[in-house]
C-alpha cells in the first residue's frame, strides 16, 4: 500500500485525534496512524465510561474526512517525507508506505517501571497495564488490588478499579506528603483538575493512602500473594490478588529520535507552533512534556493548525496552553523519584525482562550501549523500552540511540522500505555478480 | 603524569584485547587504552564468524591458525561469549559452485581443517529452510560462531587480571617515538605500542592504506532451530578489481539465542551509519533466493559498521616502517573476529624475536611501500 497526505499524524490518543480533527478542517488530506484498533490511545482507552472530553474528540474525528489507519505500526524512516508502517494484524502483516509533506508526532507515553524483588511475578503489572486489561475484560470484581508507584494516575486507577468492583486494599505513593501538597496547591488555578482528584480519591475512599511509601517485595508461589510495602523505618505485608505499579510516565521518543528531532531535557524541543527542530515535522502532547489530557488536546489542535498554515488559529489556542506550563513543572517536581527507590532490586532481580538480565552483572558499565554490548540488557525485542527508563534511573545512564526498526517488523516490510528509499535493490544485485565476499 | 610500560596497545576491539592479552601472558608489562566500550566498534558491528576463508594462501594461513587458536581457548570462554563450534555451510546454487566445493575441500585439508561435501539431499536435511533447488555445500565444522564484544571483554579482563592496566575513556592523541599521549595529558611510555584501532588506525598514523568499508546486519527475534550452521553463499567467481563495488551476499548465522543474524553488504565511500534501505532490501532479496521462508522472520533491530580495508584485504601486523616503536595490528576488515588470536600471537612472536606460528611477511605493512615503489 502507498498513500500520499498533506498531513500525518502519528498516534490516536487525544493530542493526535485532536491534531488529525484541526489539521482536516481546511480541507487537506490528513492521516491518522495508531498501533491500535479504536482511537482513544492510552487515556481513553475504551471499555469503560469515557470522559465528554474524549466523547467529543472522537465523535469530531468519526465526522471528519480524516483517513484513519488504526492497526499500524511506524517501524521505518526510509527517506525524508516517508514513513514506513506494518499492519499489526497476525495474519497478515502488510507492509505501507506513507508519504508526508507534514508530519504530527503524537506517540504518548508509556508507564515507568522500577525493578524490585518479585516485580516479574504474574499479576504484578502497571497501574495503567492493569487498568487497560480491566477495560479489556479481565475481572476484576472482589480482587484485592494495591495500587502503588508514583503520579496522578495511580488516584485514577484506583478509582476506576474500584468502581469496577476490586478492593483497592491500599494506595501507595512514593511521593513524601509535603511534596503532594505543594503540587495540590499548585492545581489551585486549574479547578477541574482539583475536582477530579476529589472525585477519584472518593471512588477509592475504602483504600488506605500512604505517602512516602512503596512496596520493595512482591511475593508468592507462581503468582502474587501479597506485597511488602515500606514507609520511613516500617515495613509490612499486605495480602494481595494483583500489584498495579507505575512510576509516572516516560515520553515514547523512538519516533522522534529516529526522525532527528532535537532532544532537550528528556523530551522533544518544540517552538510555540509545536514546530521541532525538523522542518515540516510537528509534535503535540506527552513526548513535549507530561501535561496530562488536556495540555495534549490543546498541543494536538495548535500542531494541527499549524500544520494546515492556520497560525492565526492557532494563536488563541497558544494563550491558552501557556497557562500549563507551570503544572508541568509542578507535577515534574511532584512525581520526582526518591533517591531510595535506587536501592529497590536486589542482586538477582531481573532488571531486563527481554534478556533476563540481574541487576548484579550491570553494575560498572559506563553507558546503557557499554551494559547493552556485553549483559545484553535492552537488546530483546522491546529494545529498552521497558528496562530503558529503570536503568537510566538506577545508574544515572543517558538514553540509548534508536535503531530501525522502531518496532519489530517482518523482513519483507523491511524490503519493502527500499522502494520507499527511491533505490532498486537490483542495482545492488547486478554489481553482486562481479565481487564475491562473505563477511 | 608519566608511566613506563613494555607495551601500550591503543584500541580494545577484538584485536587490540587479543594483542594485550598475549603480552601480558608472554610477561610483558603492558597497558591498553580505550576511547569507548571494550569492543564497542566494529567488533560490535559484526557477526562474530569464525570461519577459515581462502581469498589467498595468506589468508587461508591466518584464519586456519586463528581458528585453531579459538578452539583451544573454547573450553575457558564464559557463557557469555556464547562460542558455539556450529560449523559454516558454503552453499553452491549449481554444478559450477559445486566443482568450487570439491576444490574448496582439497585446499582446506592442506591446511588440516577437514571438511565434508554435501549433496543436495543431503543439505536439505542439514538445513530444512534452505531451498531444494540448491545443488549442496560444503560443510565445515570446525568453523564456529561467537558473541564478539563479550569475547573482548573477556580477553580485556584476562588481561588486567594477569597484571595489564586498563585505560578506559581515555582517548590517544599521539603515538609515535616510544611515546604515547592521553587525551588527559598522561604519557604512557613504551619500547613497543601496537595500533589496533581497526578502522581509526590511520587517525594514528597518516597514510596508513586503511579505507572503511561499511556493512549492514539484520537480526531476528527469537527462532530456535530455524538455521543450524553459519550459512554463507559461494559466491560468484571471483573478480580481483570487485573492492570498488557495493554488493550483498547470503549469510545468515545462528545464534544461541535462537536468533537469526541477516548478512551481509559491503560499501565504500558511505561515510555515516545511517542505515541504506536499498542495501538492507537487497540483502533480504539474496537472503530469500536462497532461503524462501526467511521474508516471514521478524526484524528488531538493524545496524551498520565499519570494517578497517585494506587494498589486498590482508591484516596490516607488524612494524611500522617510519618508526621502530610502532607496531600494527590493524586492517582487519571483516575477519577481525576470526584472525584477531593469531594476530596477536604472531605480532606478539615477532616483538619477542621469536620464530612467528606462521610466516608474518604477507602481512608486514612494508609490503605496501614496496609494491608502490614497484608502481
Amino acid at each position: 500500500m502507498k498513500q500520499h497526505f498533506d498531513i500525518l499524524v502519528i498516534g490516536a490518543g487525544p493530542a493526535g485525534i485532536a491534531a488529525a480533527v484541526r489539521a482536516a478542517e481546511s480541507g487537506a488530506r490528513v492521516g491518522l496512524l495508531d498501533d491500535n484498533p479504536a482511537p482513544g490511545g492510552q487515556i481513553w482507552r475504551k471499555g469503560a465510561a469515557l470522559p465528554a472530553a474524549a466523547r467529543d474528540w472522537i465523535a469530531k474525528l468519526d465526522a471528519s474526512p480524516v483517513v484513519r489507519l488504526h492497526g499500524w505500526h511506524v517501524f521505518a524512516h526510509p527517506a525524508s517525507g516517508v514513513l514506513m508502517a506494518e499492519s499489526t494484524a497476525a495474519t497478515d502483516r502488510e507492509a505501507a508506505e506513507l508519504h508526508y509533506d507534514k508530519l504530527v508526532l503524537a506517540t504518548g507515553a508509556r508507564e515507568r517501571f522500577l525493578p524490585f524483588p518479585g516485580w516479574t511475578l504474574p499479576n504484578v503489572m502497571g497501574a495503567g497495564g492493569l487498568d487497560a486489561m480491566v477495560r479489556g475484560g479481565l475481572p476484576i470484581s472482589g480482587k484485592r488490588v494495591v495500587v502503588a508507584g508514583t503520579g496522578p494516575l495511580l488516584l485514577a486507577v484506583a478509582a476506576h478499579l474500584a468502581h469496577r468492583g476490586a478492593k483497592v486494599v491500599a494506595i501507595c505513593e512514593q511521593a513524601p506528603v509535603g511534596r503532594l501538597a505543594a503540587f495540590s496547591l499548585r492545581l489551585l488555578d486549574q479547578p477541574g483538575k482539583v475536582m477530579q482528584g476529589i472525585n477519584y480519591r472518593w471512588a477509592s475512599r475504602n483504600a488506605r493512602f500512604h505517602t512516602g511509601c512503596w512496596p520493595i517485595a512482591a511475593n508468592g508461589q507462581g503468582s502474587l500473594e501479597s506485597v511488602t510495602l515500606q514507609r520511613n523505618d516500617q515495613q509490612w505485608d499486605v495480602a494481595c490478588d494483583y500489584l498495579a505499579c507505575g512510576y509516572h510516565l516516560v515520553p515514547n521518543l523512538e519516533l522522534p529520535v529516529l526522525l532527528g528531532c532535537r532532544i532537550q531535557n528528556g523530551f522533544v524541543a518544540t517552538d510555540k507552533w509545536q514546530q521541532t527542530s525538523i522542518p515540516g515535522v510537528l509534535c503535540a502532547g506527552e513526548p513535549t512534556g507530561i501535561g496530562g489530557v488536556e495540555l495534549a488536546i490543546l498541543e494536538g489542535q495548535i500542531a494541527g493548525l499549524a500544520a494546515a498554515d492556520r497560525i492565526s488559529v492557532a494563536s488563541g489556542l497558544v494563550q491558552k496552553r501557556s497557562r500549563f506550563q507551570g503544572f508541568v513543572r509542578a507535577l515534574a517536581n511532584a512525581v520526582e523519584l526518591d533517591p531510595q527507590l535506587r536501592t529497590l532490586p536486589s542482586a538477582e532481580t531481573i532488571v531486563c525482562r527481554c534478556e533476563d538480565v540481574p541487576f548484579h552483572v550491570l553494575g560498572g558499565y559506563s553507558s546503557q550501549r557499554d551494559a547493552k554490548l556485553h549483559t545484553r540488557c535492552g537488546m530483546g525485542p522491546c529494545q529498552g523500552r521497558i528496562c530503558g527508563a529503570a536503568t537510566q534511573f538506577l545508574f544515572g545512564w543517558g538514553a540509548d540511540s534508536v535503531r530501525p526498526p522502531v518496532l519489530t517488523a517482518s523482513f519483507s516490510s523491511l524490503a519493502a522500505a527500499s522502494c520507499a528509499a527511491g533505490h532498486a535493490s537490483n542495482d545492488i544485485l547486478n554489481q553482486n555478480r562481479k565481487d564475491t565476499h562473505t563477511l | 603524569m608519566s608511566e613506563d610500560w613494555d607495551v601500550v596497545v591503543a584500541g580494545a576491539g577484538i584485536v587490540g584485547a587479543a594483542c594485550a592479552n598475549e603480552c601480558v601472558s608472554r610477561g610483558l608489562r603492558t597497558a591498553i587504552v580505550e576511547a569507548g566500550e571494550i569492543g564497542g566498534g566494529a567488533t560490535a558491528a559484526g557477526m562474530g564468524h569464525i570461519v577459515v576463508m581462502d581469498d589467498s594462501p595468506a589468508q587461508l594461513a591466518l584464519t586456519s591458525y586463528s581458528q585453531g587458536l579459538w578452539r583451544e581457548l573454547a573450553s575457558r570462554l564464559p557463557a557469555s561469549v556464547e562460542y558455539e563450534s556450529c560449523g559454516t555451510l558454503w552453499v553452491a546454487s549449481d554444478d559450477e559452485e559445486m566443482k568450487e566445493v570439491h576444490r574448496k575441500r582439497a585446499l582446506y585439508a592442506t591446511v588440516g581443517i577437514a571438511s565434508e561435501v554435501l549433496d543436495s539431499r543431503a543439505l536439505s536435511e542439514a538445513e530444512p529452510h534452505l531451498s531444494p533447488a540448491l545443488a549442496g555445500a560444503l560443510l565445515v565444522p570446525s568453523d564456529g560462531v561467537l558473541y564478539p564484544p563479550c569475547a573482548a571483554e573477556f580477553l580485556v579482563r584476562e588481561a588486567v587480571r594477569l597484571g595489564a592496566k586498563l585505560y578506559s575513556q581515555f582517548k590517544v592523541i599521539s603515538a609515535g617515538n616510544g611515546l604515547v599521549r592521553l587525551n588527559d595529558g598522561t604519557e604512557l611510555r613504551a619500547p613497543r605500542i601496537i595500533n589496533a584501532l581497526g578502522s581509526e588506525a590511520s587517525t594514528l598514523v597518516p597514510d596508513l592504506p586503511i579505507r572503511k568499508r561499511k556493512g549492514h546486519l539484520v537480526i531476528t527475534d527469537r527462532y530456535p532451530g530455524f538455521v543450524h550452521h553459519q550459512l554463507v553463499e559461494l559466491g560468484y567467481l571471483k573478480s580481483a578489481h570487485s573492492i570498488a563495488t557495493d554488493s550483498v551476499a547470503f549469510n545468515v548465522q545462528p545464534r544461541k539465542t535462537g536468533q537469526v543474524l541477516l548478512g551481509s553488504s559491503r560499501q565504500f565511500g558511505a561515510e555515516d551509519s545511517t542505515v541504506d534501505y536499498s542495501m538492507v532490501a537487497a540483502m533480504i532479496d539474496r537472503a530469500r533466493a536462497f532461503m524462501p521462508e526467511i521474508g516471514t522472520l521478524s526484524a528488531i533491530r538493524i545496524w551498520t559498521g565499519f570494517r578497517a580495508a585494506t587494498p589486498d584485504k590482508l591484516p596490516q601486523i607488524g612494524p611500522w616502517q617510519e618508526d621502530p616503536t610502532l607496531f600494527l595490528a590493524a586492517g582487519h576488515e571483516g575477519l577481525g573476529i576470526t584472525t584477531s588470536l593469531g594476530t596477536a600471537k604472531v605480532l606478539v612472536d615477532y616483538l619477542m624475536d621469536g620464530e612467528t606460528g606462521i610466516p608474518i611477511d604477507p602481512y608486514l605493512p612494508a609490503r605496501f611501500v614496496r609494491s608502490e615503489a614497484h608502481a
